[in-house]
């Protein structure tokens, strides 16, 4: 019997006993084979020693049952590892970050409780994926968006909590976030925001509610258990339009950025688009290639402006009226006709609802609010026999200066890390920043996978040392990015730390979340 | 005429017997099993293997040479093949829980997909 | 000299060295000539004993000099009110919850550490008034826009905390803050979201940080010293434009709110509106109330008043900011819509292109065009100030009715005549809710003043009874909002408690905030 750490087995037997108890023997998974089903499926230390297995499985059907878990899991100081859908791929999946841990499985708590199309807004439980929220919305025929991340079959609520991003204006998912129901880590019960007024007519209208604002603390953490969220949702737009501009120097990218940033920090460019460089980063091309090795820029601008291959391209989405997105285009091609030798080229437009036979004519669907797994013939393209991916997301500023370092060197790695995948798209996804996901490949190889984790590190302290934090990162590597936000000997962390002894002094929710640990496991980590 | 329809009820009777007979290895699934596989199928696994574009399935098994790609299209899946998949993963696929597809949702998936393989 | 409470004369005494030690003689302040100036100058206890006073005041200029501050306070219990400028008017101005409190002014703290014109934000300290930024700004001629508040005279740091409201698209003070700096009650100085990592290059530019987003802890509450804070500024715009709305019946309202909300939620009308209704407004000047009275004019008399008179029932003036071609389209687009509402009529606003230069004489809010002023003040007469009741409802046609019917029939009840300074029509301050702001006139007379605080928590049960919670309140009532708070026997508080208890054990942190006491001087809650 796999147990978690520091528990013995009569106690462990004893847990498992009551949470049969409170959940029905079905829902509490020992045997090996189930809890296997709970492995990081993109884990970058398979099968190595170090890979964090469950001791078990228990999946909740509501509220009531969720509290039980948690008194049980307190009195035998049980570590707990909450997932929603499970789905966190790339940065853990539903894998534990110490082995040994019970998971609580929160898929079975899947309703839908309200979707109000007047105000905009979403009540949902933690099982439900963008998936089955676009679809009672189809079926209703109400006239709101979701923002679907890539891919789709997450949860709002699991992937709202990690701060991910989508690809409409609400791209921004914590910001959507709007109320929250909440298990304590002692079992109470609690709402945030207007919540906490009982029959409250605004819980998913006004976010802060009175006195501190508390909903933060749940994101990326691990002082409480997410029940039922409210999420902020796009009222259907009229139409879509779409541009691309392209530059055609290296430097270019300075006046662009600048153009990029006040086009987004005025609310014009309301979505995340991806920067591109087609002749940096684009396909395989024999003259193309040792220039890019070389980083000939003078030879690949001249290469680019004879071939027709754009130094950049930076995709404008808009959405909203026909009449304003038009507007917002011309307007945006006005920011940035300033560059020499800018070009423009229109892109799709679309006038909402699409009917069928439109929709199935577009690949990437994401953009339009509908959720799909394209991505996953995106990431492909890593290698046709891709096993799994591990994401390493810095936050770099919104400018050309900060954009030219980071793929410099991010082209460096690359190259050093030698074939086997490596996508790096920057994206727009968070006010008023930049993100670049560094796609690595993982593979059932350990020293593969071993390799992919020495240039992990590295990115880490490289990214650190120029300023550059993570927004989110693989279980794996929660200790190690925790540790570069040092600022005042890892003040921010203390205060974490305090907070967490506060509120869980039993630290049986997720421990490691983030770097934070619970008390009695912390001089281990030191 | 009344002799054909008795051979027929015979016959009926017969192969109903057969099949019972022949159903004690792996049940032999109704139309209420295949059913409920078509909608469980069409929740889970339709986003990744369905038809139409960005189906990274279909797409991965097209580029591997499989044919067809189109899963619901095989006619010579194995229940050991589809549960395998489901329980393990496949590349890029990882494996489902049981809070997704249950035990029983798997049996039904999997009489929805062998139901055109030849007898 | 006043003592503060549970504080020996002497152990003040010992403190008041010290601290004189800490900041300089001139800073600590005992006169009462001098801690007088930190009365509320709209306390509704005006010459009452009930009156929140102050037993010292101390103006630190630096973090350091905070830490020593902090490091005192700790060792004689000595509870401390933070103020910025102090200017909180209509909700307790400089005054402590706890009366005896020795007052932090931080006003000496008013450096504006950067602007940044290229990615819109500014970092400054909490003593920086709205006045202060905005004339920097001028004066280095930099092409960004603040949010004033009305009035000016506030700190964007305070401000932000209070998470109170401007009118240009950067309305919601909260939501545009991106890293803060604070002093923890320990002494200890942490840096939120990006800042806590060292020479961090987006601080300013990415909110969430790794781990657990703790900014809003600091909002509304009394866990630490803020000492730095990263506002987002909006890039100046091309142009602006205002237009009037108007309907002509009471039933009018319902299909209003929706269209509203729906250009709202979709950005196409952006910043802050306010509900007017002609018609009532008449009545007003004709000594009738806006509320409804219980016996008063039916639907069918309003509306065939307001038509007798030709006026609208309801109204709104909208804002748009923007390029030129975009706000045209949006303001065109706008007036399209509300046209299914039968017998909208629209009436052309004011236009500029920026920069401008504006006339003395001209009428436009300032503060919408982000130019900080004090003009508010004129709006209120004759008294010596007022209390700010502050719900949020929900933003629908039928929400309005209710409360008007609601209060009307609660003032009724009480036997009073609604005296407010302010229109009881809501605003939208804040994204996807309406806020009620009533402005209860403070007069130099205790009978009344006692009469409008009774009014005053009267209507605050009335509005928790109907699921109408406030987002702010005056210090005197923190108890009472904090308490109407309660699903699961008051569990949020409660966990703010067990927050403030780990992170101020001495409770030296303005005791009372937002209904919050330390350990030592909590009461059992109903």
């Amino acid at each position: 019997m796999n147990l978690p750490p520091g528990i013995s087995e009569k106690d462990f037997s004893a847990a498992i006993e009551e949470w049969q108890d409170a959940l029905g023997k079905d829902w509490v998974l020992t045997a090996d084979a189930d809890v296997a089903l709970y492995r990081d499926a993109y884990s970058p230390v398979w099968n190595e020693p170090e890979e964090p297995i469950p001791s078990a499985a228990v999946a909740p059907d509501g509220v009531e049952q969720v509290q039980a878990v948690v008194r049980i899991a307190n009195r035998y100081k049980v570590p707990l590892w909450t997932i929603s859908t499970g789905k966190n791929l790339g940065y853990g999946g539903s894998a534990p970050l110490l082995g040994g841990s019970v998971i609580l499985d929160l898929k079975r708590m899947d309703r839908v409780l309200e979707v109000n199309e007047k105000n905009h807004y979403a009540l949902v439980e933690p099982g439900v994926s963008y998936f089955d929220l676009y679809r009672y919305i189809q079926e209703r025929k109400l006239k709101v968006w979701i923002d679907p991340p890539d891919p789709g079959w997450g949860s709002p609520i699991g992937n709202s909590l990690e701060r991910g991003g989508g690809y409409t204006p609400m791209h921004d998912h914590y910001d959507a976030v709007c109320g929250m129901e909440v298990v304590l880590p002692n079992g109470e019960l609690m709402r945030t925001g207007m919540g906490a007024l009982p029959a409250a007519k605004t819980w998913q209208q006004y976010k802060y509610g009175f006195g501190p604002y508390v909903q933060g603390m749940f994101s990326q953490s691990s002082l409480g258990i997410v029940t039922k969220m409210g999420v902020w949702l796009l009222p259907e737009p009229e139409a879509y339009v779409a541009g691309t501009v392209m530059c055609w120097k290296r430097d270019d990218l300075i006046p662009m950025m600048e153009a990029f940033a006040n086009l987004v920090n005025s609310g014009t460019l309301r979505t995340t688009t991806t920067i591109a460089s087609p002749l940096w980063f684009g396909l395989p091309d024999k003259e193309l290639d040792p220039l890019r090795v070389s980083g000939a820029v003078k030879e690949m601008e001249e290469y680019g402006a004879r071939k027709k291959i754009p130094y950049w391209t930076i995709p404008l989405p808009f959405y909203g009226p026909a009449k304003v997105v038009a507007a917002q285009w011309e307007h945006a091609k006005q920011k940035f006709s300033s560059i020499p030798g800018v070009t423009f080229e229109d892109g799709p437009s679309y006038r909402f609802p699409l009917s069928a036979q439109d929709l199935a004519k577009i690949r990437d669907t994401v953009p339009l609010g509908i959720p799909s797994l394209q991505i996953f013939s995106v990431i492909s393209i890593l290698g046709q026999q891709s096993e799994g991916h591990l994401g390493f997301s810095p936050i770099i500023p919104m400018t050309g200066e900060a954009l030219l370092e980071a793929l410099t060197l991010f082209d460096q790695v690359h190259r050093e890390l030698g074939s086997g995948g490596g996508a790096f798209p920057v994206l727009s996804s968070f006010p008023r920043s930049l993100v670049i996901i560094y796609l690595l490949p993982v593979t059932r190889d350990v020293e593969k996978n071993r390799r992919t984790r020495e240039v992990y590190r590295r990115l880490i302290k490289e990214a650190a040392a120029r300023g550059w934090g993570e927004y989110r990162t693989h279980t794996t590597f929660m200790n190690d990015i925790s540790d570069t936000y040092s600022f005042n000997d890892h003040a921010l962390r203390r205060f974490h730390e305090t907070v967490k002894d506060a509120l869980d002094p039993n630290g049986i929710l997720s421990p490691g979340k983030c770097g934070i640990w619970p008390r009695r496991m912390r001089k281990a980590q030191a | 005429m009344r002799n054909v329809k008795r051979r027929s009820a015979k016959a009926l009777l017969l192969s109903a017997m057969l099949l019972a007979l022949a159903g004690t290895a792996f049940a032999a699934p109704d139309e209420a099993q295949i059913e409920r596989g078509h909608k469980v199928y069409d929740k889970w696994c339709f986003p990744c293997h369905g038809t139409g574009l960005g189906k990274p399935g279909t797409d991965s098994l097209k580029a591997r040479g499989v044919n067809p790609a189109v899963l619901e299209e095989r006619t010579d899946l194995s229940a050991a093949v589809i549960k395998l998949s489901v329980r393990h993963g496949v590349l890029f696929m990882p494996m489902f829980r049981k809070t997704e597809v249950s035990d029983a949702d798997l049996d039904a998936i999997t009489a929805y997909l062998m139901r055109n393989n030849k007898k | 000299m006043r003592t503060p409470p549970g504080v020996s004369a002497s152990d003040f005494s010992a403190a008041l060295a010290q601290f004189e030690k800490a900041v300089g003689k001139q800073w600590v302040f005992t006169r009462d000539e001098d801690v007088d100036l930190y009365r509320d100058s709209y306390s509704p206890y005006w010459h009452e004993p009930e009156e929140r006073v102050v037993s010292a005041a101390v103006a630190p200029e630096s973090v350091e000099q905070i830490q020593a501050v902090l490091r005192i306070a700790n060792s004689y219990k000595i509870p401390l009110w933070t103020i910025s400028t102090g200017r909180n008017l209509a909700y307790g101005g400089s005054a402590p919850v706890l009366s005896g409190s020795v007052v932090l002014d931080l006003k000496r703290m008013n450096k504006i550490i950067e602007v940044n014109e290229k990615n819109h934000y500014a970092l400054v300290e909490p003593g920086v008034s709205y006045f202060d930024l905005y004339r920097y700004i001028q004066d280095h001629k930099l092409r960004v826009w603040i949010d004033p508040p009305d009035p000016g005279w506030g700190s964007p740091v305070g401000n932000s905390l209070e998470r109170g409201g401007g009118r240009t698209p950067m309305r919601d003070h909260f939501a545009a803050v991106c890293g803060i700096e604070v002093v923890l009650a320990n002494g200890e100085v942490i840096r939120t979201g990006m800042g806590a990592l060292p020479n961090s290059k987006t601080w300013q530019q990415y909110k969430y940080g790794f781990g657990p987003y703790v900014d809003g802890m600091f909002s509304q509450s009394n866990f630490g010293v803020v000492t730095k804070m990263g506002i987002w500024l909006m890039p100046e715009p091309e142009a602006y434009r205002d237009g009037r709305v108007m309907v002509p019946k009471h039933d009018d309202l319902v299909p209003f709110v929706e269209t509203l909300a729906y250009l709202m939620n979709s950005e196409i009308v952006r910043g802050t509106m306010l509900l007017e209704s002609p018609v009532l407004s008449y009545r007003a000047s004709k000594g009738e109330g806006i509320l409804d009275k219980p016996g008063g004019p039916s639907v069918g008399e309003l509306d065939k008043l307001a038509q007798d008179k030709n006026l609208p029932y309801w109204g709104a003036e909208l804002r748009f900011w923007g390029p030129q071609n975009v706000i045209d389209a949006q303001w065109e687009y706008t007036q399209e819509k509300f046209s299914a509402i039968p017998g909208a009529t629209f009436k052309e606003g004011r236009s500029y292109k920026f920069p401008v230069q504006l006339q003395e004489n001209d009428t436009v809010t300032r503060v919408a065009l982000g130019i900080p002023n004090l003009s508010v003040f004129g709006l209120i007469s004759g008294t010596q100030g007022h209390m700010d009741f502050s719900p949020i409802i929900p933003m629908t046609g039928e929400a309005v009715f209710e409360v008007l019917k609601v209060f009307g029939a609660a003032y009724a009840e009480m036997g009073v005549e609604p005296k407010n300074q302010f229109f009881v029509l809501p605003w939208a301050f804040f994204p996807r809710a309406f806020v009620l702001l009533f402005g209860f006139p403070i007069e130099p007379d205790v009978e009344k003043n006692k009469r409008t605080r009774e009014v005053f928590q009267k209507l605050v049960r009335v509005a928790a009874e109907h699921g109408w919670g406030e987002y702010r309140t005056h210090t005197t009532m923190m108890d009472t909002v904090a308490n109407v708070y309660s699903y699961n026997n008051h569990a949020l508080l409660r966990v703010h408690e067990t927050i403030k208890d780990a992170v101020d054990p001495q409770g030296i942190l303005s005791p009372g905030k937002s209904g919050i006491w330390p350990k030592h001087l909590r009461t059992k809650k109903a």
